[in-house]
């Protein structure tokens, strides 16, 4: 039992698996927390709009994150993103979107649904008169949602929204699926480039299964790009 | 710049020799429900009785309960799969760690398993709030009219806590399902799985994803209306039933 | 004899004494009425008896069993008296019926027919039998108060305690309480009542305990308790409560 394990890799790599690994892991989670409470908060807002067209848009939109696995919407957004940029851009292929951009933006849109159920409850909670008080000073709907409202439903929701973060901060994991250098990623990378360690046999043992799409192939670096073929071999 | 769409793609037989398209995402599907279902019966048995033992007076066994959620829900869901499935084995003795690598759907029995804990501490961590948000007069009452600490559990605190924590089960109940495409990462060919695999060999990238989509939202609105069902089955006279619950992180 | 004897009970939360040297005794057949300022430890007395609230040093005797003794059974002890909490406490998953069935059926092992015809006997005395098959949260608070009596009785119990049972109720409700309680004492059930009500400890009381800060300040038959009272916390406490 444990003689296999060889705990001198983890010395050996610590520099790589924190400042790489651990780097992105940061910066991914504090972007995509700030895109998707801005993102959740406008959605939040829509939901709570009396026009029909925009709640009912909103919580279509929230409701499909909600019901979808994580994996199957980076998924999704790794295939996606090329073709709504090229198209956005009037490009006549789909274009390139890097690995990390395309994480980013998947998180993004993912936790907003989630921030957006959060907000909604804090907006919800703060009384209706805050509101026909703002309006009475003859703010606009903005001023009244910017300087009253929001500061408040934000502030009695922010023990929650500090969890979902802690949730976002977890999930950033499983960008493993797409093969580019996370924390996590950046240790069964290690394991493969070693070959003597941890994940060796496991990673045999592996490897002929079909959709065990990360650890196959080799040891690409970072990102890798999108769009082109759409396949990880 | 153009996607040719081409939703007939579900009735060609596919490269695997097993029939169509359709008929892999039948077979992811399967998965999926197989892997969900037996992990929330684990992880409904585990968490209650962990939700329970964290409100006994019994201090070890509390300290003992808190640790089990904080390890089980604080550490990504992909890194106990990835734990489960490379390291376990090498933990036991050489046999029974080389039995267990050659046993045929070892993918699967990990991911249960897997699955079953982490969600099991959150199942935990809902009938704990249940129990502890009814009232402590309620214990007492059951205690000063004789009745043993299990009596009062099992009549008492229970059947209370439990109708209470519902609508908060429902959302786990959904995440066990959602959750179990992680399993892909260590070769279950789960839904998501085999909509990839779909991509993978046809190229229909976006028509595959849209039904695996579809397939899980209409698998939430089957969770979601079969618990409004039972939620309504078990509600109790005179009582107002749980009102809009307070958002809960999570997914 | 004395049913409840209690010797010199002090209890602390952490480093405040909440109990302080109490002694005092219920005989059979007296109903007793403890009061005081709220805080003054009254609520933690009454919940010493049956074990509810541990304490730490002195001891109480039920029927000649020390609540104290960690050998003692406290489950049976606890099935011999009866509890009426403010709050009612009835269970309020299980129909007014099963709620008084219930330590029945599970603590005196009595069959569910045997257990439904005696609550249902009980439900007649406190005046609810139609409302047997309703569920606690169907009921005016009053009305729950007197079923979690019926359920306390459903024990046979040896002695009855009594929690501030009219605090939670309505004042219009608080009389259909106090009727069946007086009724009770009629009876010759040992009671050890709680309450803030002194036209109920002046109707029905043998003797009254005042309590201040966690101590037994006086321990009085009733009539000298509210015709001369000893100390001048006593003083005020009934000039307070009874002018107004």
């Amino acid at each position: 039992m444990l003689t296999g394990f060889d705990w001198d890799v983890i010395r050996r790599t610590a520099p790589y698996l924190f400042r790489e690994g651990m780097t992105f892991t940061l910066t991914l989670t504090a972007l995509a927390m700030t895109g998707g409470i801005v993102f959740g908060t406008l959605l939040a807002m829509m939901r709570l709009a009396s026009y029909r067209t925009l709640s009912t848009a909103a919580s279509g939109y929230v409701n499909v994150m909600r019901s979808t696995p994580l994996v199957l919407v980076i998924f999704w957004f790794y295939f996606l993103v090329p073709w709504i940029g090229g198209w956005l851009l009037g490009a006549t292929r789909p274009i390139q979107v890097g690995a990390f951009l395309s994480s980013l933006i998947t998180f993004m849109m993912f936790e907003a649904a989630y921030y957006c159920e959060i907000m909604r409850a804090g907006i919800q909670s703060i009384p209706r008169g805050q509101m026909w008080a703002g309006y009475a000073l003859g703010l606009s709907y903005w001023q009244t949602m910017g300087q009253i409202v929001l500061p408040q439903a934000f502030r009695n929701m922010l023990p929650v929204l500090l969890t979902q973060t802690i949730i976002l901060f977890q999930d950033t994991s499983l960008v493993y699926v797409l093969s580019i250098t996370d924390f996590l990623g950046a240790a069964s990378k290690i394991a493969q480039r070693d070959r003597g360690g941890l994940f060796r046999d496991q990673l045999r043992r592996v490897e002929p299964r079909e959709a065990a799409p990360a650890p196959a192939g080799g040891s690409e670096p970072v990102a890798r790009d999108s769009g082109r073929a759409p396949s990880w071999r | 710049m153009k996607y040719n769409w081409n939703w007939g793609i579900f009735w060609q037989l596919s490269p695997d020799g097993r029939g169509t398209y359709l008929d892999t995402l039948i077979a992811g599907l399967g998965w999926t429900l197989a892997t969900a279902l037996s992990a929330w019966v684990i992880a409904l048995i585990l968490g209650i009785i962990v939700g329970v033992v964290r409100t006994t007076p019994v201090r070890w066994l509390r300290l003992l309960g808190d640790a089990w959620v904080e390890v089980f829900r604080n550490v990504p869901l992909l890194v106990q799969m990835f734990l489960w499935f490379f390291v376990f084995p090498e933990l036991l003795p050489a046999s029974v760690g080389v039995w267990l690598k050659q046993l045929p759907r070892s993918a699967f029995y990990t991911a249960v398993l897997c699955l079953g804990l982490y969600t099991s501490a959150r199942v935990a961590e809902q009938t704990r709030a249940g129990i502890q948000s009814l009232a402590r007069g309620q214990r007492m009452a059951g205690i000063a009219l004789g009745l043993t600490l299990p009596q009062t559990y099992r009549f008492v605190l229970l059947p209370m806590a439990l109708r209470i924590v519902m609508p908060p089960l429902t959302s786990e109940f959904l995440n066990v399902i959602k959750n179990s495409a992680v399993a892909l990462t260590i070769g279950l060919v789960e839904l998501t799985a085999s909509a990839r695999s779909i991509q993978e060999f046809s190229f229909q990238v976006f028509e595959a994803f849209t039904a695996a989509t579809l397939i899980y939202m209409f698998l939430n609105l089957i969770v979601v209306a079969g618990m409004r069902w039972l939620e309504k089955r078990v509600a109790i006279p005179g009582l107002i039933g749980p009102g809009q619950a307070m958002p809960q992180a999570g997914h | 004899m004395a049913m409840i004897e209690m010797k010199d009970v002090s209890k602390w939360y952490g480093p405040v004494q909440v109990l302080k040297d109490c002694s005092a005794a219920v005989n059979k057949g007296e109903v007793v009425v403890v009061c005081g300022p709220s805080g003054s430890g009254k609520s933690t007395l009454i919940k010493t008896v049956n074990g509810l609230e541990p304490f730490q040093r002195g001891d109480v005797l039920v029927n000649g069993i020390s609540v104290g003794d960690p050998k003692t059974n406290l489950t049976r002890l606890r099935a011999q008296i009866g509890m009426v909490f403010q709050h009612f406490e009835l269970f309020p998953h299980m129909s007014v019926v099963d709620n008084i069935s219930l330590g029945q059926v599970r603590v005196l092992g009595r069959s569910r027919d045997e257990a439904t015809a005696r609550s249902m006997k009980l439900l007649e005395r406190v005046g609810l039998t139609q409302h047997a098959a309703k569920y606690p949260g169907q009921l005016s608070g009053g009305q729950q108060q007197r079923v979690a009596i019926a359920r306390a009785l459903a024990m046979d119990p040896l002695a009855m305690l009594f929690d501030e049972p009219t605090s939670a109720l309505d004042p219009e409700m608080i009389n259909e309480v106090l009727d069946v309680m007086t009724e009770l004492a009629r009876e010759g059930m040992t009671m050890m009542v709680v309450t803030h009500e002194m036209g109920f400890a002046s109707r029905v009381a043998h003797r009254v305990i005042f309590m201040d800060q966690g101590q037994i300040v006086e321990d009085d038959k009733k009539e000298d308790f509210f015709r001369t009272p000893r100390s001048e916390r006593a003083q005020q406490f009934l000039s307070k409560i009874l002018h107004h």
